[in-house]
Order: C-alpha cells, then sequence, then structure tokens
C-alpha cells in the first residue's frame, strides 16, 4: 500500500510517500504564494492508496484532493517516535509557529504548546533578522557560532525586534554578537515553553529550524536531556502524516 | 432572515444610533449568524424560536422594550450576572444584559482606553461610543458592579455618557460580607423604585423570585440534556440559549426554552444526536462569551467535537443557582437573593476553591473528554486562577488546554490547530 504524506507549511511543501510503512521517497519545495498548486503537482506524481495531508494548508488539501487531515501536533509526534522510538518529547519550528509536544507512549501526545498568534522566534523570525543584518540564513547561523558572545535581544516580536537590530547596527555592533543574541532569545523562549509542557529527553528537534545549526548547539546547550536531530528534519512531519494514513488503512 | 421583515430604521433613528454603522454591524453579525449556526446539521427544531431571535436582534425585541417604555416602563441594562434581575423585575423595571461580544469602534475606544484592556469592557463602549446598540440606549438606567478592575474603572468613563449606577460586589463569601451584600442589593432596589415609582413588595419579589427561578430551571433542563452521548444538542446552540437569557421577554424565553427541553429529552431516549456518538466532548471553562462571541464553541464544534457544558457567566454559573422560594418577608428574601449571587463562582472572589469544585464536578456529570479554559487577553483574575483550574482538572485524570484570545479572527488559524490538535489527543 502507499501513502502519500503532504506537510503544507507557510515556507515549503513536503512530501513523503511511504510503501508498506517504508519511506519510498521524499521531496521539499516552496510554498511560494500558491501553496496548493506545489502540493497538487506531488499529488499528481504518481498513484497512492491513501493520502494525508497536515501543516497550515491541510485543510485545503482535503477540499482540494479529498485528502484526510492531521493537525502538525499529530503529525509530528507520529512522525518524531518513528524516527526515535524512545522520544520522550518533540520540539518543531517551523516557517511561522512553534510547537512543543510532550510525548505519551507509543507516540500519543501527552501535551502540547504553540505560539498563538504571530510568527516570534520562528524560521519566518529568522529569515527577517538575517535580512536586517545582510546576512543569508546560512551565514546567520555561521556568524552566531562563531561569536564568543551574544547581544542581549530583548524584543521577541519580529517588527520590534528588526528595528532592535536595525538600531544596533547602526550602533557600530559586531554583526555576529547579534545573529548570536538573536537565535539566543529564540532559544530562551523555546526552552521555557520546553518546561511549560514538562518536555523531558530524548528530545526531537525537527522542522526547518533544525537545520539551523546555531540553534541545534543553542537547544543542546540549554535542555536537561538529550537532543535528537533527524538527518531531514524537514519532513518529519509529512512522514507523520503518512504515517498516520497507513495506520487508519 | 424573518418573511415578514420590518424596517426598524425609524426606531433606531429615534433611539438616535448610527444607522450607516448599525446597518453593517446587523450585515456583519447576520452574517456570523448564518455561518456558525444556519450552517449545523440536524439541529433541534426548538431552536427555531431562538432563530426568530437573532433574525430580530435589534428589531422585534428592542420595540417591545420601547413599547414598554411607552406606558411608563423603565428598562435597566446590566453587563454582569452578578446585577439581580428579580429585584429590578419586583420594582417593576425590566432587565436586559447589553451589548459586549464584538469588536467594535475600537479606534474611538482606545482614544480613551489603553488598547490592553479586556474585548469585553472594549467592545461595550465601543458599541457605546459608535451608536449601534439599541439595548443601551433603550436603557433607563445602567447598572455596574465592581468586578473586577477594568469594569469598574470603565463604569466611570460610561457614567459622563449615560445614565450609570455601580453596585458594590464584596470580593470574598464572609458572613460580613453576605451581610453588605444584602445592604447593596436594599440600596439597587431603592434605586429602581425611585425610578419606576413602584415599591418592591413580598408579593411582587416573591412573583419575580418564580420567574427568574423558572427561566433558569428551564436552562438547567436543557444543560442536564448535554450529559448525553450523542448530545442532542450542539453547544453553540446551548450557549445561544443562555445568551439570549439575559435579554429576552423572561416568561416567553422559559416557555419556549422547556419547549426545548422536551424535544432535548426525547432525543435523548431516541438516542439522536447532533453529533456522532463517540466524538470528543468538550466542557469550556472561564471568561463569558457575550452574544455574538461564538468563536471557540464554533471552531470547536466544527473540528469534530462537541461542547457539551460551560462554566462560565454565560452558562451554568448563570443557572445552576436558585433562590429560595421559601421565604415569607422581603427582608428574608434579600437574605436569600444575597445568599444566591454569592454562590456565584467567578475569579472576582478570593479565594475561589468552588469555581474548581463546579469544573470537576460537572466534567464528571457531562462525561467530559477534556476541559478548555478559555480567557479574553488582559483578564487578569481569570488568567492567573488558571493554573489551579489546570492542576485540580488534570489531577482529577483529564487534558486541559488553556486558551487566550479576543473578539477578532485575526488567530483563528492556529487556535483551530490547537483546538483540532486537542481533540485528536483527547479522542
Amino acid at each position: 500500500m502507499r501513502v502519500l504524506g503532504l506537510d503544507i507549511g507557510s515556507r515549503s511543501v513536503d512530501a513523503v510517500w511511504l510503501d508498506d510503512g517504508v519511506v519510498e521517497c521524499a521531496a521539499v519545495a516552496d510554498s511560494g504564494f500558491d501553496p496548493a498548486s506545489v502540493a497538487a503537482a506531488f499529488v499528481a506524481r504518481g498513484e497512492h492508496d491513501a493520502l494525508v495531508a497536515t501543516g497550515y494548508g491541510r485543510h485545503v488539501a482535503r477540499e482540494a484532493f479529498g485528502a484526510a487531515v492531521v493537525t502538525e501536533i499529530k503529525a509530528y509526534a507520529l512522525g518524531a517516535s518513528a524516527l526515535f522510538p524512545e522520544a520522550a518529547a518533540v520540539l518543531d519550528i517551523g516557517g511561522q509557529d512553534t510547537k512543543v509536544i510532550a510525548l505519551a507512549r507509543g507516540g500519543r501526545v501527552a501535551d502540547f504548546e504553540m505560539n498563538d498568534k504571530c510568527a516570534a522566534g520562528t524560521g519566518k523570525f529568522l529569515e527577517v533578522m538575517a535580512r536586517a543584518l545582510g546576512f543569508s540564513l546560512e551565514e546567520l547561523a555561521g556568524a552566531s557560532l562563531a561569536a564568543d558572545s551574544g547581544v542581549q535581544i530583548s524584543s521577541m516580536c519580529t517588527v520590534f525586534a528588526e528595528s532592535e537590530v536595525t538600531g544596533l547596527v547602526h550602533r557600530g555592533e559586531d554583526r555576529g554578537r547579534i545573529a548570536r543574541g538573536l537565535h539566543e532569545s529564540i532559544s530562551r523562549r523555546t526552552l521555557g515553553a520546553l518546561k511549560r509542557v514538562g518536555a523531558t529527553g530524548p528530545l526531537v528537534f525537527a522542522g526547518g529550524v533544525a537545520c539551523n545549526p546555531a540553534m541545534v548547539a543553542l537547544i543542546r546547550e540549554g535542555f536537561s536531556g538529550e537532543v535528537l536531530v533527524p538527518a531531514e528534519a524537514q519532513i518529519v512531519g509529512a512522514y507523520g502524516a503518512a504515517l498516520s494514513g497507513a495506520r487508519s488503512a | 432572515m424573518s418573511d415578514t421583515a420590518v424596517d426598524y430604521h425609524q426606531m433606531w433613528a429615534d433611539l438616535g444610533l448610527d444607522l450607516k454603522s448599525h446597518d453593517a454591524l446587523l450585515e456583519a453579525v447576520g452574517g456570523m449568524y448564518g455561518a456558525a449556526y444556519l450552517s449545523q446539521e440536524n439541529r433541534p427544531e426548538g431552536m427555531g424560536y431562538l432563530d426568530f431571535v437573532m433574525s430580530e436582534v435589534h428589531g422585534l425585541r428592542v420595540k417591545e422594550l420601547n413599547d414598554f417604555r411607552a406606558t411608563g416602563g423603565k428598562i435597566v441594562g446590566t453587563f454582569c450576572l452578578y446585577v439581580p434581575e428579580e429585584i429590578i423585575r419586583a420594582a417593576g423595571a425590566w432587565c436586559v444584559g447589553l451589548c459586549a461580544g464584538a469588536e467594535f469602534a475600537y479606534d474611538e475606544v482606545e482614544r480613551i482606553m489603553p488598547r490592553n484592556t479586556c474585548a469585553l469592557i472594549k467592545s461595550f463602549m465601543g458599541f457605546k461610543l459608535g451608536k449601534v446598540c439599541p439595548y443601551i440606549e433603550s436603557a433607563d438606567l445602567v447598572v455596574g458592579e465592581t468586578t473586577c478592575d477594568g469594569k469598574k474603572k470603565a463604569y466611570e468613563l460610561l457614567a459622563e455618557m449615560h445614565n450609570v449606577y455601580v453596585m458594590e460586589l464584596p470580593q470574598m463569601k464572609r458572613d460580613k460580607d453576605l451581610a453588605f451584600c444584602h445592604s447593596e442589593i436594599v440600596e439597587l432596589m431603592g434605586k429602581v423604585e425611585e425610578m419606576t415609582g413602584k415599591k418592591v413588595t413580598a408579593e411582587t419579589l416573591r412573583a419575580s423570585i418564580k420567574e427568574v427561578n423558572d427561566k433558569r430551571r428551564a436552562l438547567q433542563r436543557i444543560a442536564a440534556t448535554r450529559a448525553a452521548d450523542p448530545a442532542p444538542i450542539s453547544g453553540k446552540d446551548a450557549l445561544l440559549a443562555t445568551q439570549v437569557a439575559f435579554y429576552d421577554d423572561v416568561p416567553r424565553f422559559t416557555q419556549s426554552s422547556n419547549a426545548l427541553a422536551d424535544e432535548l429529552e426525547k432525543r435523548v431516549a431516541d438516542g439522536v444526536g447532533v453529533a456522532p456518538a463517540g466524538a470528543p466532548r468538550i466542557l469550556i471553562t472561564g471568561t463569558p462569551m457575550a452574544l455574538p462571541n461564538w468563536k471557540l464553541h464554533d471552531i470547536i464544534e466544527k473540528s469534530g467535537g462537541i461542547v457539551v457544558g460551560e462554566e462560565m457567566c454565560t452558562g451554568s454559573r448563570y443557572y445552576q443557582d436558585l433562590v429560595s422560594e421559601d421565604s415569607a418577608t422581603l427582608d428574608e428574601m434579600i437574605d436569600d437573593i444575597a445568599a444566591k449571587y454569592l454562590d456565584i463562582n467567578c475569579a472576582c472572589f478570593t479565594p475561589n476553591k468552588g469555581r474548581i469544585d463546579d469544573v470537576i464536578r460537572m466534567a464528571k456529570e457531562l462525561g467530559a473528554d477534556g476541559v478548555i479554559d478559555y480567557s479574553l487577553n488582559f483578564c487578569g483574575t481569570y488568567q492567573i486562577e488558571s493554573s489551579s483550574v489546570e492542576t485540580a482538572v488534570q489531577a482529577a485524570g483529564l487534558p486541559l488546554m488553556r486558551i487566550e484570545t479576543d473578539y477578532s479572527m485575526e488567530d483563528a488559524g492556529q487556535l483551530s490547530t490547537r483546538v483540532e490538535a486537542f481533540l485528536e489527543m483527547v479522542r
């Protein structure tokens, strides 16, 4: 049986094809301004017996392709615990939201928290800040890792933090220290959320921002337990969606 | 929505409403109602009455109030369930809940109030400043209460624009608070008597206690049927019944609610429901949801859950306690009223353990699979109480999710994801 799992996010559309429970292939594409068409291209790539969508655009996929839907929370819980059966918690920092999940046995969700309105501390936040500093995303992470200490960034709001960063640049502050400060502010906030849901290790760190080595280093440093990062951190949601389709079929 | 649409524009103009804004508001509320309510399947027939009331939300009922005023009757507007309707009715006036459940004229409000004020307060100030609430414009007197700091200070601003009387509500539940509550009720009674020119007597008060109790009993019957699986009525519809109870004609509302309860009891006996048996059952606790705030119920029920109870002011706190009907003298009846109202468990009281007991009891009685603790932004008392509620609910073995939101739809996407994930979790 072939199942397609789609994670239609704000920044990327991710697809995983499962054949009898085994990953056959995976793909990631930019959401662009029309994520539904990006998803449609994945759907048209071949036959599947079941289609499950998650992410921001899941309901659009239900309307357009009759996909079953699961939330990102459930998808990440399933995906992360299939990759790492010992996982006790999941952290997903995506394009415009952050989720922390405490897991119960069998990949079930025991508790979760997600940011409730704005994109503070998400991938989008890092993109905006990189631009304000004249860095690419890779350079932002690299500069942060190279800096020996960070500047205190007091605002987590993307708009306010951008003005704060601009102000620091104008005052001649070192860009690497600013980059480090930005990563530290996200990490503080994220570690707080992990504490609130009572997350213990091992923690699976997934989502697009888990591809950022500076973020991974800071979470590892601040979290009390082991932190596991999947090789393809971006497709954990799509993988979980596909698994839920394979389970319910 | 009504077939025989009467044009009420003259009446609204006479009340001083801003007709253009008011038309826009009614259209928006009509649209919200259609999307949230009329799209539901297998609704009880008894909801037809509430559909009609909603189709006439600023029409027929406002006309009734003003016809009553034309014969010398007085209208008392309120924002809170602690204002005793029994006393107001016994003095010959009618009591109506005022508009406070939608975002309106916030730009005007923010000229005189901080942006970070709770949505309910901003809403009622916006309705007044924007001249779009025919109820407040029909109210000869607004009775405020000292339930929270925000409202207390807002009433000072409202008093510059309207006839406002504020009754003090104690914030603890000791014997001396009960005595104080009694004295505040007597003062309110004097104020309303002075306005209507009618004295409250043991007879009129006994009659109004009975009348308002009957309304609460009808709501209790509706609430009790929601323990069934499948639930015979959606949470949205049940919430609407409580919201309408605040301003509808009392005997008529009681009669229609009892008819609805008859139908729901029959549905339970026949195993008929509005959601499939086994749908995740949610109890909501927290701050009031004033009409037309149906946001959370709508999201939960469109995500496949069913709301089986509301431990809130537009819910069980409104109808679960009755005033004793056994007293003989006026003074004793006022004692009974004071006791009933002090029994309500609002987070403005300290301590407020009774609310937590209510939540746990209701969750058990209604067979809830999970509890959502709902708070309007900037409502400090409920938000701080939230952690005690969470601890107690989790100790009782149920999951709880906290939601802080307002009347805007800007967080609807993320809220849906959180609610869906919570439903997946409790399933």
